[in-house]
């Protein structure tokens, strides 16, 4: 053993090698130490800006009739003061409409492609830089977006028709009773102004769904859970997104066996758009292309109680117009 | 360029051109949404993503076996048996992208060098197993035990792409995409959904996909991989029984090598590079049946001993492998055997497993076996990841035929496209309406939901959900509601809606399955029983049953 004898050189090397091996160990261990008990995420939560415009003495509710989707869609906006009043030369509009399910127009469980592609237009030729329109489908989003006619209609409108990336949900803070904060679609960050174009349809849980409930469509996680406290849920979402304009699509509604149907049966011809800065007051008036009344909806009436819109549509005056 | 060095550069050419058509058509096997056609238009898949599967030898003649009928497209595969008689086992080493991958794993950075790599590439007797591993597989077949997807390269590098590397690729995009959005910069952001939009346009698919049990094909892929280090070409040479087929048509072949034995002068170098390991040098015969037609030996030789050509003298080729009747004889019997060893398992209609929720159009099992590659080719295209690889579950003589995992993926109503894509028919043809069925004719039914009442909100806890109800895509709703006041765990009174599941109407979609919110064991699931394709899977009288 005693012919291992090494110099001094080499002795000095190993113990400086050892010694800066044990020291980075030490230094890392130090460094990443977590002493706190809870682990945190660490990520940013955002806040979302209040779309809607200033000012009220113009009209505030318009319903119109007709025989097209698209002319009474035009009619009701220009009832409003047109869409001038809402958009901006500049402006980038997201147009949330409901995508949710694998179904044809005529089955009506989507927004009419029609509504959707003329609102594009009218923001387009009120000067907007850009328009993106989007929804977070139940089904299979390719196949929503395209058997609701949506995705044609809107992108030969020249809107941006976006299907939803996974990547681009962040936790936002919601601030509400029962949704705190979740994860939500940030298409709706880039937004100068919002424009919510449901459709009027029967809904097997919240009795109807329109133009809050719309609103589920932009929540990514597990929305499911949401039907455990459906009104006051509908009624958070109503207090964290104040659209520019609702557009209620009852050109069809679907009576029964909603929110997704299937049969033509349950479809029925309503011919009416209604549009209003109201979004309690707007889903109000829906209420009653369904023989009932706000007061039976329990999302109505929360949101009402909250103060983000009148349950009593009446008092804003709609405008009636035929076109 | 002389006319030798130009066919190893075609070679070359051909190889990558077919190695990026078969990754293109793969990524390609997927709807990817469509915003340009009217929307009467049906939803299918335009490129032809099946081409690989149909030009396949092996799959035509191996279900033609076991159906006794060629199925649609597969009788493109005459057009490369004919080029197989006309220039010999071309396709292994110009077109099959397996063959490909295997040979880069052979050439990069080879294993060995100089001595040791010419000697690895003499040849060795063992080299007939694929041989009986083709026997083996057809004469499963001749009893309708369709196995050769197994160990066929096409299906092989499809199924492991598809099910064993995709998926981690696309985790591994999200979690790039993930740390660059945390950056929160107009400029990175750009960055973020180019590369988003590029991956998710031409590579991997529209969400985040997961295979039952990948890993096991992972692992054999990267096996059969690795074992290009131990031999050139490893699986080519040893394993495979498509391969093997062809080896056996080049018989016939008009074209080949004609060797001047006296030129030689024993340098060996077209041993380097030989892939087939098929004796091109001197002196000894030249095996057609394993050579692959890379050329390269023909490139190297110094002394122009070896010359491809049409019509070519014989007399030092041997133009069949060297079977030994004895092993010829075990495999096939084996191979007979097969079906009635796997079969004599309780697993194969006796023991009717519920997880065995086959794609809608699926045959009934017995055909289904006789017809199904295993390709995944169905498993690629499903929009909603749901169909996966059985481990065991259609015993094992199914392993990696299509399951329905509807809490992973739910069947989605309208779409057909597992049908459209199946090359073999084990999945046959189906359209829109005859899945969704009518007033006239019934829906195809893949299974039937159940409620576990124990666990379901509304039945068990008083509390208001739905959501199987909403997302149930029938007319009338399988799925029915009871309004009933019932004691909340608190012991107040409540009224809630309590489903029902119809079990006349439901056609086994899983969609309730899938998004019912109790996470881990869902308050619905679906199982196999009701499904249109069996007889005997069933629970409900149907005087139509027996027509």
């Amino acid at each position: 053993m005693g012919d291992n004898n090494i110099d001094r050189r080499e002795f000095l090397k190993r113990v400086t090698n050892a010694g800066i091996a044990i020291g980075a160990v030490t230094g890392g261990a130090f460094l990443l130490h977590n002493k706190d008990e809870v682990i945190s995420a660490g990520e940013s939560i955002v806040k979302v800006k209040d779309f809607r415009i200033t000012g009220d003495t113009l009209p505030q509710m318009t319903i119109a009739k007709g025989d097209s989707p698209a002319k009474i869609v035009k009619a009701a906006v220009e009832g409003m003061g047109g869409m001038k009043r809402f958009v901006s030369r500049g402006d980038v509009v997201v147009i949330k409409p409901n995508i949710g399910w694998d179904r044809s127009p005529e089955q009506a469980a989507n927004t009419n492609p029609e509504v959707v592609a003329e609102t594009v237009r009218l923001c387009y030729d009120a000067g907007a830089k850009k328009v993106i329109v989007t929804d977070m489908s139940c089904n299979d989003p390719r196949r929503c977006f395209f058997r609701s006619g949506i995705g044609k209609s809107a992108k030969d409108a020249g809107a941006d028709v976006q299907l939803p990336k996974d990547y681009k949900f962040r936790k936002i803070a919601i601030k509400g009773e029962v949704l705190k904060v979740w994860p939500v679609y940030t298409v709706i960050l880039e937004a100068d102004k919002v424009i919510n174009i449901p459709i009027a349809k029967h809904h097997n849980h919240s009795t109807l769904t329109l133009g809050m409930k719309n609103w589920y469509g932009l929540l990514g996680g597990r929305r499911r859970d949401l039907h455990q406290n459906i009104h006051m849920s509908i009624a958070d979402l109503a207090g964290f997104i104040r659209p520019t304009l609702t557009i209620i699509d009852a050109y069809r509604i679907l009576i029964k066996n909603g929110p997704q149907g299937g049969s033509i049966r349950d479809v029925k011809m309503m011919n009416t758009v209604a549009v209003s800065i109201d979004p309690v007051a707007v889903d109000a008036f829906a209420t009653t292309l369904f023989d009932r009344k706000p007061e039976e909806i329990g999302y109505i009436v929360e949101a009402h109680k909250r103060g983000l819109g009148s349950i009593n549509y009446t008092e804003l005056q709609p405008l009636i117009i035929s076109a | 360029m002389n006319k030798k060095n130009l066919l190893v550069y075609l070679r070359r050419i051909s190889q990558i051109f077919f190695i990026l058509l078969f990754f293109y058509l793969l990524f390609q096997t997927e709807y990817r949404g469509e915003f340009t056609k009217d929307i009467t238009n049906p939803i299918r898949i335009d490129l032809p993503v099946k081409f690989f599967f149909e030009i396949d030898p092996l799959t035509a003649i191996s279900t033609v076996i076991s159906t006794h009928s060629l199925y649609k497209d597969l009788i493109l595969a005459v057009v490369l048996i004919s080029a197989t008689i006309l220039f010999g086992r071309f396709f292994c080493g110009w077109i099959c992208p397996m063959g490909t991958l295997h040979q880069v794993f052979s050439t990069v950075s080879p294993s060995r060098k100089g001595i040791k790599r010419i000697e690895s590439n003499k040849g060795h007797p063992n080299q007939i197993v694929k041989y009986y591993i083709l026997i083996l597989f057809l004469a499963a077949a001749v009893f309708t035990s369709l196995q050769v997807g197994l160990l066929d390269p096409i299906t092989f590098l499809y199924r492991s792409v598809t099910t064993a590397i995709l998926p981690g690729l696309n985790l591994s995009f999200s979690f790039l995409i993930d740390k660059l959005n945390s950056f929160d910069n107009p400029y990175v952001q750009k960055i973020v959904d180019g590369i988003y939009s590029f991956t998710h346009d031409y590579i991997l698919s529209f969400i985040q996909i997961n295979f039952h049990f990948a890993w096991i094909i992972g692992i054999l892929f990267l096996i059969a991989l690795l074992l290009n280090r131990k031999e050139t070409r490893f699986w080519c040479r040893y394993i495979c029984p498509t391969g093997a087929l062809l080896g056996l048509f080049s018989k016939f072949s008009l074209f080949g090598m004609e060797k001047a034995h006296d030129k030689c002068t024993d340098c060996n170098k077209c041993l380097l590079d030989c892939q087939g390991a098929d004796s091109p040098q001197g002196r000894v015969d030249w095996k057609s049946h394993e050579c692959i037609m890379c050329f390269n030996c023909e490139r190297v030789c110094p002394e122009d001993v070896i010359k491809f050509k049409f019509f070519p003298s014989r007399t030092s080729t041997s133009m069949e492998p060297n079977f030994k009747r004895r092993w010829v004889t075990l495999s096939g019997f084996a191979g007979l055997f097969i079906p009635f060893f796997s079969r004599g398992s309780a697993e194969f209609k006796i023991n009717f497993n519920p997880k065995l929720i086959r794609p809608p159009g699926a045959l009934e099992e017995a055909e289904f076996l006789a017809r199904c590659i295993r390709c995944a080719e169905c498993m690629k295209v499903c929009p909603t990841n749901a169909l996966h690889p059985t481990l065991l579950e259609a015993g094992i003589e199914g392993i990696w035929s299509p399951i329905l995992i509807p809490r992973i993926g739910y069947c989605e109503h309208t779409c057909i496209l597992c049908s459209t894509v199946c090359p073999t028919g084990a999945i046959r043809s189906i359209t829109e309406e005859e899945k969704v069925g009518s007033e006239k004719v019934k829906p195809i039914k893949i299974g039937t939901a159940f409620y576990d009442r124990g666990r379901c909100l509304p039945w068990a806890m008083a509390i208001p959900c739905i959501v199987c109800e909403e997302h149930c895509p029938t007319t009338p709703k399988a799925i029915w509601l009871e309004e009933t006041d019932v004691p909340a765990p608190n012991g107040k009174i409540v009224r809630v809606k309590r489903p029902y599941i119809n079990p006349e109407v439901c056609i086994g979609c899983g969609i309730c399955e899938k998004v019912c919110p109790v996470q881990d064991k869902p308050a619905v699931y679906v199982t196999s029983i009701g499904e249109s394709r069996s007889m005997e899977n069933q629970v409900l009288l149907d005087s139509s049953r027996y027509k």
